[in-house]
């Protein structure tokens, strides 16, 4: 016979999806969050994520080709949905050399240091913008005005967060344009509509599960709503809930951030105990921290809860369930 | 509608390109080899040597312990050899060849196509004539129907469960069968009814099959047959007995060495049923099968009943034979066949299927490092975690492996199906799992001492 066969063991098909197809959902899955990101900044935001792209996948390459002398990987687009993720957690006016050390932290340091994609303990971009947090605090905290015409300058050029920390009750703040993204704010997260829109792709895609984004968003949304009953309660019950959700990166960190694959836990249940645990860090150094905004903080922290999560939470085993009959 | 309640995957069905094809008898081969190793358990006794004349139906080889199955001619002719020879996988296994001369049936076996509702015989009887007829699970684990139906002292049956799921992608040789054969199936579950001794009797069948359903409970109605069916969800590996058993009563078998009768459960497969109708009222003995012939690129797939140890080849032939350049064959189907190297091997008891992938569709993607995204612990529907399970294994860590469960693996492949860096899993998952149960009877061999 003239064929040739292929023999290996079963299962003899795969699924369509693929370490890279999964990376350009996430990617695609940003694009809304950037449109209206760009019409909020104008072209400052595409400059500050382009760079942001190629100097994450340009330092990828370089340490694969130089220090690790083996097989280049950036094809499966991990360092750029990187450098994506990085570009949207900063300021749209941030100067591209300090863009540039921020990937130069978030790949070279928090991926490849670790043996590059899926060992990295903590989420790359995450690390990159608590460096750049810490290390040009100013450039990292100075947000422009939005340019969009009819942007009522009701906050004076602070994020709502940093509004409300600074005394602004929160009555005060329209949240009808943080839900639209007219706010001043790291370029990426401004945007509550698009982000959800991406959340829901991701989800349609099965690129995400729920677990997650409901398990943070729902902690934040409930931990405000008692906080406010604490406070006295009134209209303040479902407003607080609402602002904390939609302000600083509540959206961006629980849909694009926290549910980064390798620095997440394993099961469905871990990702629940993984979601509440930062939702609630997140909002205990929103009310009585430093700083104004904690989610990139509380990430980080839960990342190094991970592994303690998957040694001990472990599947519901078949056959081992209590019987229900 | 009902479902197993952990993990599972979706994988195209690709059902479309048989389904609708009726069964057609399969022309006589004129050499058959038919192992003696056609089911688990130890491989039966050859009762025939080198020129003894056969008849069809005829016993040549008898079930050597409780856990193995008799094995009779499926044509007339003359002994030629019986000796080791080369599977589909390449391995040397015992077979004993026939030449076929005509086609002349053991006198004993009713071959009227009349169907024979009435059954008088005690569970004892029923069984007895099951293992004679050398049935067994057709779906594709080949375990001994007489064994499985002989309830241990102590526990005592209450479903009897009839595996029409054909969750495997491909395969339609069950669905043909519910549609074609659905009175032999229903008295064949009547008789089952009797031998286990249960009232309940529930035919699992996934509704991608709505014809089947229809059929099946139209007849039902119709003739007032003591069976229901059940609809379930679409999604593999439904037609693993555990999880068909979870889906149709909510029970879950505890792991090994745990059995479907510790939770009250019997579950045979459709084409088994059928089987054992025709064991017990026509007397004939498990000697040909419906095999599934299909792929994209098969020219014209079809359902083709065929006589045990008739080469795979003559079946691809009849299907439009292969298509150009490299492909797959697979005995069985995608998900749990196996991948065959010797195209002149037997069709055998437990082949449901022949399934033929082309280069690109069989082609393993390569490897790339894991990205701990989670989806094979989602997918598992033992509640294992594959990515561990198979990284321990790896490593040979098999105290570990054990730890982690991985003697409770069904091998269903539903971890590597979904894994994005396309690792190898289950290879090593497999590895891991034969190992530690060697360990585990080992250890249990020494403990007896």
């Amino acid at each position: 016979m003239a064929n040739k066969f292929f023999v290996a063991p079963s299962p003899h098909v795969h699924s369509a999806q693929s370490t890279r197809s999964i990376m350009r959902d996430v990617l695609i899955a940003m694009l809304p969050a950037l449109a209206v990101s760009t019409w909020v900044y104008g072209l400052d935001v595409l400059k500050v994520s382009a760079v942001a792209v190629v100097s994450c996948v340009v330092i990828e390459y370089l340490i694969q080709k130089f220090l690790f002398r083996g097989e280049c990987t950036v094809s499966n687009l991990s360092a750029a949905v990187t450098g994506l993720l990085l570009a949207f957690n900063l300021p749209s006016s941030i100067p591209w050399w300090i863009v540039v050390i921020g990937s130069l932290v978030a790949i070279g340091v928090a991926k490849m240091t670790f043996g590059g994609l899926g060992r990295n303990p903590f989420n790359p971009a995450l690390v990159g913008r608590v460096f750049l947090l810490i290390a040009y605090p100013v450039q990292m905290t100075s947000f422009p005005a939005p340019v969009v015409e009819g942007y009522a300058d009701a906050l004076s050029g602070a994020t709502p967060l940093a509004a409300i920390k600074a005394g602004v009750p929160v009555e005060d703040v329209d949240l009808l344009s943080m839900f639209s993204g007219t706010i001043p704010g790291s370029l990426g997260e401004i945007a509550a509509a698009a982000l959800i829109v991406g959340g829901i792709y991701l989800l349609w895609r099965r690129v995400i599960t729920w677990h997650i984004p409901v398990a943070v968003l729902g902690t934040m949304a409930v931990f405000a709503f008692f906080v406010a009953l604490a406070d006295g309660g009134g209209a303040r019950l479902y407003q607080l809930p609402a602002f904390h959700v939609l302000a600083g990166g509540a959206l961006l960190g629980a849909i694009f951030m926290a549910t980064d694959y390798v620095t997440s836990p394993m099961t469905h249940k871990g990702m629940i105990i993984y979601g509440i645990g930062i939702g609630a860090v997140t909002m205990i150094i929103r009310l009585w921290g430093a700083y104004p905004e904690g989610m990139s903080f509380a990430i980080l922290l839960m990342n190094a809860v991970t592994p303690l999560i998957n040694k001990y939470v472990k599947p519901v085993r078949f056959g081992l369930a209590t019987d229900k009959k | 509608m009902k479902t197993f309640p952990i993990g599972g995957v979706h994988p195209s069905d690709n059902k479309k390109w048989s389904n609708t094809k009726a069964i057609e008898v399969m022309d006589l081969p004129d050499v058959v080899n038919v192992p003696l190793g056609q089911h688990i358990g130890a491989p039966a006794t050859a009762k025939v040597a080198k020129g003894d004349k056969v008849l069809t139906g005829q016993l040549i080889a008898e079930a050597s312990s409780f856990m193995s199955a008799n094995i009779h001619s499926p044509v007339s002719g003359t002994v030629t050899a019986v000796d080791m020879q080369v599977n589909g996988q390449g391995l040397r296994q015992m077979m004993i060849t026939i030449k076929r001369e005509g086609d002349e049936w053991l006198p004993s076996i009713d071959r009227t196509p009349q169907l024979v509702r009435e059954c008088t015989l005690d569970s004892a009887a029923i069984i007895a004539k099951i293992k004679d007829a050398g049935v067994v699970g057709m779906g594709g684990a080949t375990f001994p129907t007489h064994v499985k139906l002989s309830v241990p002292p102590g526990c005592k049956a209450e479903y009897l469960i009839i595996n029409g799921v054909e969750c495997e992608p491909y395969l339609t040789s069950d669905h043909r069968t519910m549609l074609e054969r659905g009175d032999e199936l229903l008295v064949g579950v009547e008789i089952l009814k009797r031998a286990v001794g249960v009232d309940k009797a529930v035919i699992g069948v996934e509704n991608n099959k709505p014809d089947a359903i229809e059929h099946l409970r139209r007849l039902i109605a119709e003739k007032g047959y003591g069976v229901t069916v059940e609809p379930l969800k679409v999604q593999y590996p439904q037609g693993g007995e555990k999880q068909l058993i979870a889906a149709v009563t909510g029970r879950q078998v505890p792991p090994p060495p745990g059995l479907p009768i510790h939770v009250g459960a019997v579950v045979c497969n459709v084409s088994t049923v059928v089987a054992v109708y025709e064991a017990v009222q026509k007397n004939k003995p498990l000697i040909e099968r419906v095999v599934t012939v299909t792929g994209k690129h098969v020219q014209s797939p079809r359902n083709l009943l065929a006589r045990m140890g008739t080469p795979i080849s003559k079946l691809l032939e009849k299907a439009g034979g292969l298509p150009e350049g490299d492909v797959k064959v697979i005995n069985g189907g995608p998900m749990m066949g196996r991948a065959m190297v010797n195209l002149d091997s037997p069709v055998t008891k437990g082949c449901s299927g022949i399934t033929v992938l082309d280069g690109d569709e069989a082609r393993r993607g390569v490897e790339s490092p894991c990205i701990k995204c989670a989806k094979c612990v989602a997918a598992c529907p033992m509640g294992l975690e594959p990515y561990l399970v198979s990284k321990v294994s790896r490593r040979k860590m098999w105290d570990r492996a054990e730890q982690e469960r991985v003697t409770d693996c069904i091998e269903c492949g539903c971890c590597q199906y979904s894994c994005p860096a396309n690792i190898p899993l289950l290879d090593y998952i497999r590895q891991g799992k034969q190992t530690v149960m060697g360990i585990i009877r080992a250890r249990a061999a020494a403990a007896k001492k």
